[in-house]
């Protein structure tokens, strides 16, 4: 398989902060890749780096082929790579069905398509009966499984997600985890996830990172990762794995 | 087209729409002189809402220069006009190039350098008042004295060089608030009213689900821009007198601008029913005070504000989705 996202020696800096620090990663086509790791590690910031938010201070991102920074947000989806926010930002006084469909609209020109394909996705992520609620109005979790649903309403290659399990209760989150299985088996869309919850990492990923401090100290299967004595000492520590 | 004009619309909204366009219809053969001058004002006050909603309401971008384009259409039509002795409708194929052109360039400086909010604002005064001292000391269109477009009685309305009785300007600024209003209904349930008003709702995001808002946010500018020139034109050719400590002045931006604000930002009546109620009332109260041979200087911009109070405080989100929800008819998406 050849890798569809590859990050070559990132760095990042805000003034005198490291953020992240010589980073290398590559995602293979149809994998489900993690970034994990403690608070202020640099998770988003590599996340925005390869969405085109920041220019990285040095190294490249290639997608699929192609040199990504230097390319803005709107240029890297139009690319194929969906993004989600940590911090969620719908469009509060849209309803959750417009939500999706200005999303679904980058490709179906078509109010008619775009309003179809919308409603598949919100099927999908359980949304479906809410969809004529403004989206200022429903709670977080949904508000994490709307901005799943608006980004992979573009119809990514490549799907950015931030934290989108945090806040969710156990049963949510294993519906979320169904959700992304399915999507990236039935529809081959890559994955590419920090996340906090472990059980969530543990059932999805092929392969995880860690990030500490800005830059990666641990690489592999999920299972030899929390294995590392790195890792458990600087971000698993007294956490129960699994 | 048609299709997507009505599609969705509940049949009451439907019934109270062809009700209202039906009275407007009818009302020069009901209403007397003045108030058929009342019902050209409220038009165009209609008309120009529509037109900067598209900027503000849609696109979320806020513009408080909008006297611009007016002043540049007016301007551009009469100059044509007196100069050459050019129909308006022909000066129109330079006003719209020129309002757009004015509009492309703030749009331009703030999108590319990435002016926003309260900076962007300014940004559209300051523009009108570049225009403002400029057209003060553009003698070609009479500087500061003012520029006059000659006036003479006319028996039969003369359609083609916009010289005739107010009936003639009526039905013209009633086809224009329509048009316009048609045209804002098909952008707003089209793929370029769906980017706007993301656009409006959160930039960042907008842009993460691949939409360029540049150029989106240009778009809105210069359609904004170019519909706000023919108010110029209109307005060139209706009073026939253009000043430009008048046309520019910052005061003539902020009338533009309350009709949708009353009426409700955003929406596609809201311009509309506020122009109604703005114009309406402030009139209104004026015959009144009249009545009672009272005459206060400044009384209608005191009105305004009161008005405008009373809807920021009570009505944040304006007057019209509050009568739409009491006439049962939603309009989608505020
Ligand atoms: N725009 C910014 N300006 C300055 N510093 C920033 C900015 N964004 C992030 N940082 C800093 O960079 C570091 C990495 O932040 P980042 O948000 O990438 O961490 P994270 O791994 O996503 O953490 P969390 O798990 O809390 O989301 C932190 O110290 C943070 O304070
Ligand atoms: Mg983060």
């Amino acid at each position: 398989m050849s890798a569809l996202l590859s990050v070559q020696n990132v760095t990042k800096r805000f003034r005198g902060l490291l953020a992240v620090d010589n980073v290398s990663l590559d995602v293979a086509e149809g994998e489900i890749f993690a970034v994990i790791g403690p608070n202020g590690a640099g998770k988003t910031t590599l996340f925005n780096v390869i969405a085109g938010v920041y220019r990285p201070d040095q190294g490249q991102v290639a997608f699929a082929g192609h040199r990504l920074d230097g390319k803005t947000p709107d240029q890297v989806c139009r690319a194929g790579v969906g993004r989600t926010f940590q911090i969620v930002r719908p469009f509060p006084a849209l309803s959750v069905e417009d939500n999706v469909v200005v999303g679904a609209l980058l490709r179906h020109r078509g109010l008619r398509d775009a309003r179809e394909w919308a409603h598949k996705i919100l099927r999908r992520l359980d949304l479906f009966d809410k969809r004529h609620q403004p989206a200022s109005e429903l709670t977080l979790p949904d508000r994490k499984r709307l901005e799943v649903a608006r980004a992979i309403a573009t119809e990514p290659k490549l799907l950015l997600l931030d934290e989108v399990m945090a806040g969710l209760r156990p049963t949510e989150t294993d519906r979320m985890v169904a959700a992304l299985r399915r999507l990236n088996q039935e529809h081959g869309v890559t994955i590419l996830l920090i996340e906090h919850v472990m059980r969530a990492v543990m059932a999805l990923a092929s392969r995880v990172m860690v990030l500490h401090h800005g830059a990666a100290i641990a690489q592999g299967r999920p299972d030899e990762v929390v294995r590392d004595p790195a890792v458990v000492q600087s971000y698993l520590g007294a956490e129960a794995v699994g | 087209m048609i299709g997507q004009m009505f599609e969705g619309v509940p049949a009451r909204a439907l019934a109270c729409g062809a009700l209202l366009l039906a009275a407007l219809l009818a009302a020069p053969y009901v209403v007397n002189d003045y108030l058929l001058t009342v019902l050209i004002i409220i038009l165009y006050y209609a008309y120009t809402g529509q037109a900067w909603n598209i900027m503000m309401g849609f696109a979320g971008q806020l513009s408080l220069g909008h006297a611009l384009y007016v002043g540049l259409g007016a301007y551009t039509a009469a100059a044509f006009y007196v100069h050459f002795g050019i129909s308006p409708w022909i000066g129109i194929l330079a006003a719209i190039p020129i309002a757009i052109a004015g509009g492309a360039i703030i749009g331009f400086l703030a999108f590319r350098f990435r002016v926003g909010g309260v900076y962007f604002a300014i940004l559209t005064i300051a523009f009108a008042e570049f225009a403002r001292v400029g057209f003060d000391h553009f003698n070609w269109v009479g500087g500061s004295s003012g520029f006059f477009l000659p006036v003479a009685n006319y028996a039969v309305s003369d359609l083609w060089n916009l010289r005739g009785k107010p009936m003639m300007f009526y039905y013209l600024i009633l086809a224009m608030t329509v048009l316009a209003f048609v045209i804002c209904r098909l952008l707003l349930t089209s793929r370029i009213g769906y980017f706007w008003l993301a656009i409006r709702e959160d930039e960042e995001a907008a842009r993460a689900i691949g939409i360029d808002t540049f150029r989106y946010k240009m778009y809105a500018v210069i359609l904004s821009a170019g519909m706000t020139s023919l108010a110029g034109i209109f307005f060139a050719f209706f009073y026939n007198n253009l000043f430009p400590e008048q046309v520019f002045h910052i005061s003539r931006s902020i009338e533009l601008i309350l009709a949708p604000i009353i009426g409700g930002v955003g929406t596609l009546f809201g311009p509309i029913l506020g122009a109604f109620l703005l114009t309406g009332l402030s009139e209104t109260m004026h015959a009144i005070l009249y009545g009672f041979g009272i005459d206060i200087p400044g009384v209608k911009q005191v009105f305004y504000g009161l008005c405008l109070l009373f809807v920021v405080i009570v009505l944040p989100h304006g007057v019209w989705p509050w009568v739409a929800r009491v006439l049962g008819i939603k309009e989608r998406r505020s």
